[in-house]
């Protein structure tokens, strides 16, 4: 549930972006000088984002006690409490960025531990299921490299690049992410059963590479509208969550030995 | 260790609470900006050169796209038929309106200009910003208004002067506010209605002008010397084109820019 809801965030955080509202409010913590704003506009994108950072910062503070109490391994305990850790920092992050009128800077550390937060409680609950191996390395490779697209893709979004190093990044991730992935297929095809995160990192990689070609595409057929366009909106915000699970499914598959069978708990 | 994580922590909160911006403009002038000097000079009407111009579009005029505004009731019943983008308008005789010409260069140095006293005003109607483009002297007080029964934030973003994001709720007091620096141009959002802009020409000297509906400018005043002349376009604001141009004592001269679609 934590990482369904950070994902939610993730793409709340998207919508802000994509609708240009993320000033909408220009305070904070409060809105408006209150606890709910006048909901209208670009204003109803960013209060519904921190409403949920909220949510998410009280959960992964559950998750975190919680796991202090229950769970054993102590490496999955201190995870929680990272997670927790960069659930606040992204919240004071925010707050900065609204404090400081949106530096380009923070607004893409803004978006880039946001892919943290998700890439911890992605983590989190794989481990919960069992995985925690020393994993595959080329799978270790390909979260990594899919963390600096994502990086790479925040700055394209601010403005602070152009948009070719984003797409050179995707050469590569792609070519990481498919190395990592059928690598561990292959290994498996013998026994007949394909191993769920190698499948879900190659699907999540392929509709990536899909959706980035549409965003673009749409972006650019669009660019003498008036933004932002609803259709320019969602298929970027598309391809921001779809970049998220597949940094997701990177992770799942870098924590689990052999690239297909979680270690026991 | 976990001291300095308290420590850190507390630090970052406390930076935040007290780093500004955020809601409160920065009107005082700086250091660097134009200062507001007394016996500054004003335009020479009588004996001063006179710039008339036409900025024209080459090409096919596009058509003005519709303004979604859908999204916000009090915006749509403004207006009696859709609203259209003002970002290029373009008209019957090829004029391009709103374009911002000013003189870049070639006055005086040591020469500084009397800001008018009078403010320069912007209103907020039908979820729009009226005028679109205006000149404004550096120092001189800029009055944002709302005239609309619905909110707005006001967000510039200069890159010379410093920015500030203001909300500005129906019926609430004017913003006021003094661009210290000259800047050409400083757009101007709205980030609860995306598709409001405006754009600012900062200047230190009163010798600009804003082209109107057929297209047209003038300039007024000016002193005898050679200038170089630059029309700004927001629809081409990273290409402006700068032009050398040579007047004498109540010169009139004519200075035209292309815009190629």
């Amino acid at each position: 549930m934590v990482a369904a809801c950070t994902l939610a965030l993730v793409t709340a955080g998207g919508l802000v972006t994509s609708n240009d509202a993320a000033l909408a409010v220009p305070d904070w913590p409060l809105n408006w000088g209150r606890l709910v704003p006048p909901l209208e506009g670009g204003i109803r994108f960013e209060f519904a984002h921190r409403v949920l950072a909220l949510l998410v910062a009280a959960l992964t503070a559950w998750l975190a006690v919680w796991m202090q109490r229950r769970e054993p391994r102590p490496w999955m305990r201190r995870l929680a409490w990272w997670a927790f850790a960069a659930v606040v920092a992204q919240a004071l992050l925010g707050g900065a960025l609204v404090k400081l009128i949106d530096p380009k800077v923070l607004a893409i550390a803004h978006a880039s531990l946001a892919e943290i937060c998700f890439g911890l409680t992605v983590a989190i609950v794989a481990g919960y299921y069992g995985a925690g191996g020393a994993g595959n390395w080329v799978a270790r490779l390909a979260a990594a490299v899919l963390f600096l697209q994502a990086v790479l893709g925040a700055a394209v979004r601010h403005g602070a690049l152009g948009v070719a190093p984003h797409i050179v990044g995707a050469v590569i991730a792609a070519g990481v992410a498919m190395w990592a992935s059928l690598g561990v297929m292959m290994k498996h095809l013998d026994q007949g059963e394909m191993p769920r995160p190698a499948v879900a990192l190659l699907v999540f990689t392929a509709v990536q590479i899909f959706s980035g070609l549409a965003a673009y595409s749409v972006r650019a057929a669009s660019v003498q509208d008036p933004q932002p366009m609803p259709l320019t909106v969602w298929t970027t915000v598309a391809h921001l969550v779809i970049g998220a699970g597949t940094l997701g499914a990177a992770i799942v598959l870098a924590m689990t030995s052999e690239g297909g069978k979680p270690t026991s708990r | 260790m976990r001291k300095i994580w308290i420590t850190a922590g507390v630090a970052c909160v406390l930076t935040l609470a007290g780093c500004g911006g955020g809601e409160k403009p920065a009107p005082k002038a700086d250091a660097g900006a134009t200062p507001a000097a007394s016996g500054a000079a004003t335009p020479d009407m009588d004996n001063g050169a006179t710039i008339t111009g036409k900025v024209i579009f080459d090409g096919t005029a596009p058509a003005r796209k519709t303004l979604d505004m859908s999204a916000v009731p009090a915006c749509t019943a403004a207006h009696k038929t859709p609203a259209k983008s003002e970002e290029l308008i373009v008209g019957a005789d090829k004029g391009v309106k709103n374009a911002f010409v000013w003189i870049k260069s070639g006055l005086p140095a040591d020469k500084t200009w009397a800001v008018p006293t009078t403010a320069v005003a912007i209103t907020q109607e039908g979820c729009m910003y009226t005028p679109h483009v205006v000149g404004i002297m550096a120092g001189q007080n800029l009055d944002i208004k709302n005239g609309d029964p619905t909110n707005h934030n006001i967000h510039p973003m200069p890159k010379v002067n410093a920015d500030f994001n203001q909300s500005q709720p129906p019926g609430a007091a004017d913003i006021e506010h003094v661009f210290p620096r000259e800047e050409v141009l400083v757009p101007v959002k709205c980030n609860i209605h995306p598709w409001m802009r405006a754009y600012i020409g900062v200047v230190s000297h009163p010798f600009y002008a804003v082209t109107g509906d057929d297209g047209t400018y003038t300039i007024k005043g000016l002193p005898p010397g050679t200038y170089t002349i630059e029309m700004v376009h927001e629809h081409w604001l990273d290409q402006p084109q700068d032009q050398t141009i040579t007047v004498g004592a109540k010169d009139n001269k004519t200075q035209d820019f292309t815009l190629k679609g």
